[in-house]
Formats: structure tokens, C-alpha cells, sequence
């Protein structure tokens, strides 16, 4: 079933009773050449890119709950490429370019909006790293413009330009940054993976890890054994506890992320800004709510919700920032997990199991990463090398010490990201 | 969330910083092995966990917390020191 104008012209003057599910709901099969574990953002663009890019298709994508129900659906829908260490720039470079063709290359409505990011500064220092950024995105062939305070001004006129304590000075202009429709990216993906022949099993949580002789055999799960060569973990802040039952112990944290959003008003923010001097960064969704968050609890969490302490530093840099938002009201807040590795970059990567992959350890920047992440797994796992856009994505790096990516400075240890 | 600092009483988690998992802190020098794995590689539980807190804001006492990560319910606090940890 593919979208056109006319199709969406024709159900509508017909009541919209020709439209049908968008993917298939097969039973597992006993065995396939790969094994997904997590029907998320990453694990459905894996299998879409495994069958598309690959011809891959004896493929099955397993999802303990239901596509899209983790943390693809629980994110602030930031699209960007914006980052200055070689390895990371590169990947999410190559994610954003998939990002401008998602929409026709899948056939679907990911209501891709390139807005633009908007990253505040407020010091000297913090102008400097702002250019020393810009420069570096600028030479990954990526965009950048920063902006002083008047051209902050004329974009962003609601900005409490004379705040005292933490004065603008000025803004880093990301304009191919953006914010995208979530959910419609992982069923985007996942119609896509399903008409080219990828199994996509909902209601089937994996319990177990097969392996014999250090190769990878199959999996168990709640709906049965099934067997495959090669499985690849794909389930971000349960990559821990999935990794556990194949023995391996990962260098991975999962942290809690609060985010919050407001009732429906009408367009007022119409970029992605962040806030140089608190944990606040904010845009405004197609339906009007003010979508903001800020930075970790900096606990290690699975509840799927944070505490009142972050929930009101966010609130307070909002404010100190612009105050026009004060009388929204919020109507709700969550938490996703974050799978946190040490230097605050992810990792995908074979493990010493032959057969067993690793996707995981995107921190809190996993939504952007959706394609381009898809994309270079289904490489890895088709072909047993990296793709030249993730080559720097190591499980080993912590044990070598080689090619870190340390984005924020703050070293390459747990709990500092 | 709310801890009981053994010095100081229940006080509100603002006053806490976290320090990390609790682990057994190796001995001699193989750092691609053991020093890597404590510094690195965690168990990351999804229930019961042991860990470093600093109640930074209060005593500056270093605290042996066990909770559970899927409610956020302390389960104990104790001085770590001495705790062997």
C-alpha cells in the first residue's frame, strides 16, 4: 500500500475504508539467516536497509511489546548533524543526508522539518567553542553559521535579551538541523522492511541467547526457539540486560532522560533552540505543544521516569531564557532509558561471539541516528565490515584506549556524560 | 527520592551526588583486563543495585546505597567506609 495525493483524495471521499495495515503480523518462522532483537527506530531501519541496500530478506525483527514502543517513541524528535569529533561527525553527516531522502525513499509522511537548531552562546569562551565547532561541521561538509546578537535577535525576538546573568552573545545556526515525526519514522521503516519480505514479530520477547562452540545459534523467546546465524542486539537502554544473556557485559549505563511537553499553542518557537548556561533546549511540535528536556538525572534508572529536582532545573532555565513560556501549562513529562557509555558515543560493532552484534550506547542522541545507525548495521552485518561512516563506533576503544570520542570533554568515564 | 544519610537523616535527593556502581576495586596493574572491566564494564541492573553516593550538599560523607532501579526505592544507606565495597 503506497501514499499518493490521489490515493489520499480518493479515501477521503470514500470514508477511508481502503486502507489496510501497513505491515504484516507473520508467526515466527523456526530459523533466519538474522535475528533483530528490538523492533525500535534502529532495528526496523536496520532490517529495511539489510533488505533494500542488501537483498537481505530471510530477516526477522523480534519486539518484546509492540514497533516503536521504546525510545523512538519517547524522544524530543531532534534531527542534526552538529558534532565536532572525527568519527561521530562523519556518521551523523551521513545520517542527516539520509534524513533528506527518508521521506521519498520510504513513501511515508515522517514530517522531516528542517528549522534549523539554533545552540546559544552566552561568554566569550563559549562563542570560541561555538566557532571551533561550526568550523569543524563546516568541514564535514555539513552547515554552520553563527550568529551574533542581533542576528540571534532577529530570529528569535522572544529571547530575554537582557537577562543579566546569562546575557546572549550569540548563536551557532545549524539551519539542516531539525525535528522529525517519531513515531512515523519507525512505521515508515517498518512498512517498508515488511513489503520487502522482513518479518516483523510483535508480542515476542527474547529470554535467551543460543551460542555454541563461540558462534551465535538462535535465540529463545517468549514464542518459541528460533534459530539464525547472526543476531544483532538492538535494544538501547535494555542493551545491558540482553547482552547479559549471551554473557557478555557491556560498558554501558542506563540513565534516565526527562522530557516534557506542553499543551497545544499556536506556532510561537519555530526552531530547535538550546540554552548555553542550564539543561533546557526546546521546539514546538506540528501540533502546537512546546517539546523541551534537559540533561540526565545522572542516576542509573529504569523506571521510565525521573524526579521533581531535574523537572525543575529544566523548568527554571526555560524561564531564565524566555519567560513568554511561563503560562503554558504542561501537561506531561517522561522519562526514556539511556544506554550511557563512557565517552558519550555509541557503538556498533561484532562482539568476540561470532554471529552476535552490537547496536547500542546512543546516550540521549539516538533518534537522529535512526538511519544513518540503520544503515551502517545492515552493512556490518551483511558484509562483516563496517561501514566507513561508523568505523570509529568500537566496543573495544575503552579497552585500547584508541579513537575515544569524548565529545563533551569531560573524559571517558561512566557517569560524566 | 529521598535518602537517609546515617549522619544526617532523610534529606531530599538534591542534597546527593551519584559516584557510580559498587564494585570490588582490583588489584596490580593489568589495565586491558581487570582495571578495564572496573572502570568500564558494568552489570547495569534492572532491579537491586549497589552503589557510590556523596552527599555532597550535606556531610560530604561517602554512602553505600542499595536500591532498586525500576522504582527508585532505597533499600539502605550506609557509611561506606568499612562497608568493603
Amino acid at each position: 500500500m503506497r501514499f499518493s495525493g490521489l490515493r489520499v483524495l480518493k479515501e477521503g471521499l470514500t470514508g477511508n475504508r481502503g486502507w489496510g495495515p501497513h505491515w504484516r503480523d507473520p508467526a515466527p518462522k523456526p530459523a533466519y539467516d538474522i535475528v533483530i532483537i528490538g523492533g525500535g527506530g534502529h532495528g526496523l531501519a536496520t532490517a529495511f536497509y539489510l533488505a533494500k541496500e542488501h537483498g537481505l530478506t530471510n530477516v526477522a525483527v523480534l519486539e518484546k511489546g509492540y514497533l516503536g514502543g521504546g525510545n523512538v517513541g519517547r524522544n524530543t524528535t531532534i534531527v542534526r548533524a552538529n558534532y565536532f569529533l572525527p568519527g561521530n561527525s562523519e556518521f551523523y553527516s551521513q545520517s542527516l543526508k539520509l534524513w533528506e531522502g527518508l521521506e521519498k525513499e520510504l513513501n511515508y509522511n515522517v514530517m522531516h522539518s528542517q528549522r534549523g537548531v539554533i545552540n546559544l552562546f552566552h561568554s566569550d569562551g563559549q562563542r570560541d567553542a561555538a566557532a571551533r565547532r561550526g568550523n569543524a561541521m563546516i568541514n564535514q561538509g555539513d552547515d554552520a553559521e553563527l550568529l551574533d546578537r542581533d542576528g540571534v535577535r532577529r530570529l528569535l525576538p522572544y529571547l530575554d535579551y537582557d537577562q543579566a546573568r546569562f546575557p546572549i552573545y550569540g548563536a551557532l545556526h545549524h539551519k539542516r538541523g531539525g525535528t522529525a515525526r517519531h513515531d512515523a519514522v519507525a512505521w515508515g521503516f517498518a512498512r517498508g522492511a515488511s513489503d520487502r519480505g522482513v518479518d516483523l514479530i510483535q508480542n515476542c520477547e527474547v529470554t535467551g541467547i543460543d551460542t555454541s562452540g563461540g558462534k551465535v545459534t538462535g535465540v529463545q523467546t517468549s514464542r518459541g526457539v528460533i534459530r539464525a546465524r547472526k543476531v544483532a542486539i538492538v535494544t538501547a537502554g535494555r542493551s545491558g540486560q540482553v547482552a547479559r544473556m549471551a554473557g557478555l557485559r557491556l560498558p554501558i549505563e542506563s540513565h534516565i532522560l526527562q522530557a516534557f511537553v506542553t499543551e497545544g499553542l499556536k506556532p510561537v518557537i519555530d526552531n530547535v533552540v538550546t540554552f548555553g548556561m542550564g539543561h533546557f533546549y526546546i521546539s514546538q511540535s506540528d501540533k502546537g505543544g512546546l517539546v523541551f528536556g534537559g540533561d540526565l538525572d545522572f542516576y542509573p534508572s529504569y523506571a521510565q521516569r525521573g524526579n521533581l529536582p531535574t523537572a525543575e532545573h529544566v523548568m527554571e532555565a526555560g524561564m531564565t531564557l524566555m519567560p513568554m513560556i511561563g503560562k503554558a501549562r504542561v501537561l506531561r513529562s517522561w522519562g526514556g532509558i539511556m544506554d550511557m557509555t563512557p565517552d558519550g558515543s555509541p557503538i556498533i560493532d561484532r562482539t568476540h561471539i561470532e554471529g552476535l552484534y552490537l547496536d547500542c550506547g546512543w546516550c540521549y542522541g539516538g533518534f537522529k541516528a535512526v538511519p544513518g545507525s540503520g544503515y551502517a548495521l545492515a552493512h556490518l552485518l551483511a558484509t562483516d565490515r563496517p561501514h566507513d561512516s561508523a568505523k570509529g563506533f568500537r566496543l573495544e576503544r575503552f579497552r585500547d584506549g584508541v579513537g575515544l570520542m569524548d565529545e563533551e570533554g569531560t573524559g571517558a568515564q561512566h557517569n560524566t556524560h | 527520592m529521598r535518602m537517609t544519610c546515617p549522619l544526617c537523616g532523610a534529606r531530599d535527593l538534591r542534597e546527593f551526588t551519584f559516584r557510580g556502581a559498587a564494585l570490588a576495586r582490583p588489584e596490580g596493574d593489568d589495565w586491558n583486563g581487570a582495571w578495564h572491566d572496573y572502570v568500564h564494564l558494568r552489570d547495569n541492573p534492572a532491579g537491586e543495585s549497589r552503589e557510590y553516593w556523596a552527599h555532597s550538599a550535606g556531610c560530604g560523607a561517602v554512602l553505600l546505597v542499595t536500591r532498586d532501579t525500576r522504582t527508585h526505592e532505597v533499600f539502605s544507606v550506609t557509611l561506606a567506609e568499612g562497608a568493603g565495597a
